[in-house]
């Protein structure tokens, strides 16, 4: 069992599918056809269009994080609070959907949020005021947060689960209310699952071309829709790499947080 | 009491939100109309023509294949690798542990890119050796293997962790082999922790689309990536139906293995 080799297999796996396709990007995003060096693909980011699909992915990203943090919370306490999570019960709910395809599931919120879709024909015989969401930045959001929530939901909800009922007790026998408890000791001890849970929300909302193609239209264009057109409309595979380099930064940013709080209790598993 | 009932509520809420969309699926999977926007009665028809499609059969058989060989292969090469990364001194076994996350914490688009990259070079690199190389069902299986590493890894982790290292010297000592204290002793406490991460893997497989959308080539299409290149005609209702039957196979088994009381724990 200690036996060294049994690491060879994984160590040759990790370093030509994981660091050398890595290395590729670096190598593509720094240089331009002839194979000289250039920081002019970086630069592309800063393009009229391109800096508008960036701050626009940040916002929305952000946006929907927001909402994941204050959806997910609430129901992290409730159901750890609650029997149902002692029997992998909250596993199941979360995960089963997953095994409905993912650009199904999101495509059906067309059916629902559309113009006299489901929700407009309910909205209209009620004779509630009707909203046109579907096509715009907003139902991109509302997709992000529907398909990321559970991302933000069960790193929380697995960290406040296993936080000590001893010390909650002596938090209220010590005179604190339960908004003191909650905001003074079981906040400060879910805060790695909090925060693995905004990078696991954070980083694919950032980069998804999916959600934005499917619910915005086709005509609101986030980072990831003009990474995905450089390499699938073969327009510049040198500029597209160094595009997804400035991404990456926003990404190794959010990694250096998680790993600094993350002891490893606020993974999803 | 309201303060149950409000908690009652809410999670309904977010349970309701979460299903809409299937529940949505499952109904236009009955639907007789072709418009998704009419509803023209009960018909079991899309159910039927399912099994006449060919494109979406092969399809499905894709990927569930990919599913389930990616799946067998990332569990056999993560449980050795978390065993091996487990026995390592701190500061290696941290270093290894980052390069584990990697495919799970990085953005799938870049993952995808990357692969690539990497195929569409080597393509080139072997056809000036005179050998055929293209993105296909081979560099699909290869990608989800990737990226279901970490998932295996970090469920075997804990419960090697857990492991009482006693039993397994205790079965040396009384003359077992490696590989049999190995497979008697070690694996029996572990399995859990193998098996989820193999059920993790199947289900991130066979929901995947962004890293299969840019490292297939022009073959090798599975559900994600036919239903996607199906977007502009129109999602065809046969779909509908195939989710729903996948679905609710599902349901029922994990219903099923939940309810049986000795798999409780």
């Amino acid at each position: 069992m200690y036996k060294k080799s049994l690491s060879y297999p994984y160590l040759a796996w990790a370093a030509a599918f994981i660091i050398i396709p890595l290395l590729f990007i670096i190598y593509y995003g720094l240089t331009d056809k002839t194979g000289a060096f250039t920081l002019s693909n970086l630069a592309a980011v800063a393009t009229a269009e391109n800096s508008k699909a960036l701050f626009l992915s940040l916002g929305l990203s952000l946006l929907s994080t927001a909402v994941c943090l204050l959806l997910a919370y609430p129901l992290a306490l409730i159901l750890s609070g609650s029997k149902m999570g002692k029997s992998g019960f909250i596993i199941f709910l979360f995960i089963l959907p997953m095994w409905m395809n993912f650009l199904l599931r999101t495509l059906a919120w067309v059916v629902l949020l559309d113009t006299n879709g489901v929700l407009d024909t309910i909205l209209k015989a009620f004779g509630l005021p009707r909203f046109k969401i579907i096509n715009t930045p907003a139902a991109i959001v509302f997709g992000m947060v529907y398909d990321f929530l559970p991302f933000m939901i069960l790193p929380i909800y697995n960290v406040i689960s296993k936080i000590d009922v001893n010390v909650v007790n002596a938090a209220r026998d010590l005179g604190a209310n339960s908004f003191q408890t909650l905001y003074k000791v079981v906040f400060p001890l879910s805060l790695p699952g909090v925060i693995s849970g905004i990078t696991m929300v954070f980083v694919p909302s950032l980069t998804t071309f999916v959600i934005s193609t499917l619910l915005g239209g086709g005509k609101i264009l986030l980072i990831g829709n003009v990474i995905e057109q450089e390499f699938m409309k073969g327009t510049s595979w040198h500029i597209g790499s160094g595009l997804s380099l400035v991404l990456m930064l926003f990404i190794i940013v959010s990694m250096v947080l998680t790993s600094k709080y993350d002891d490893g209790e606020g993974n999803v598993l | 009491m309201i303060k149950r009932w409000i908690s009652r509520f809410y999670l309904s809420l977010i349970v309701l939100f979460l299903y809409a969309p299937i529940g949505t699926l499952m109904v236009l999977s009955f639907n007789n109309s072709r418009t998704s926007v009419k509803w023209g009665g009960f018909s079991l028809k899309w159910y039927e023509k399912l099994f006449e499609n060919k494109t979406i059969l092969a399809a499905l058989g894709n990927t569930l294949l990919i599913a389930l060989l990616s799946a067998v292969i990332a569990t056999i090469l993560g449980t050795s690798a978390a065993i091996a990364i487990h026995h390592m001194k701190k500061r290696k076994q941290s270093i290894c542990l980052s390069i584990a996350n990697i495919p799970m914490l990085n953005a799938e688009i870049v993952t995808g890119i990357a692969f690539m990259l990497l195929f569409i070079t080597a393509g080139d690199l072997l056809a000036k050796a005179g050998i055929h190389f293209e993105m296909g069902f081979g560099t699909v299986l290869i990608g989800h293997i990737t990226f279901n590493l970490p998932y295996v890894i970090l469920s075997v982790m804990p419960k090697l962790k857990q492991l009482n290292m006693s039993m397994y010297e205790a079965a040396l000592d009384l003359g077992a082999g490696e590989r049999q204290a190995f497979f008697q002793i070690v694996l029996p406490d572990i399995m859990p922790g193998v098996l989820s991460g193999f059920l993790l893997s199947f289900t991130m497989s066979l929901d995947d689309f962004v890293i299969t959308h840019f490292v297939k080539g022009l073959g090798a299409d599975t559900l994600s990536t036919l239903i996607y290149s199906e977007l502009r005609k129109g999602i065809k209702p046969e779909m509908y139906a195939l989710s729903t039957m996948m679905f609710l196979a599902v349901f029922f088994v994990l219903l099923l293995m939940n309810l049986n009381p000795r798999n409780k724990n």
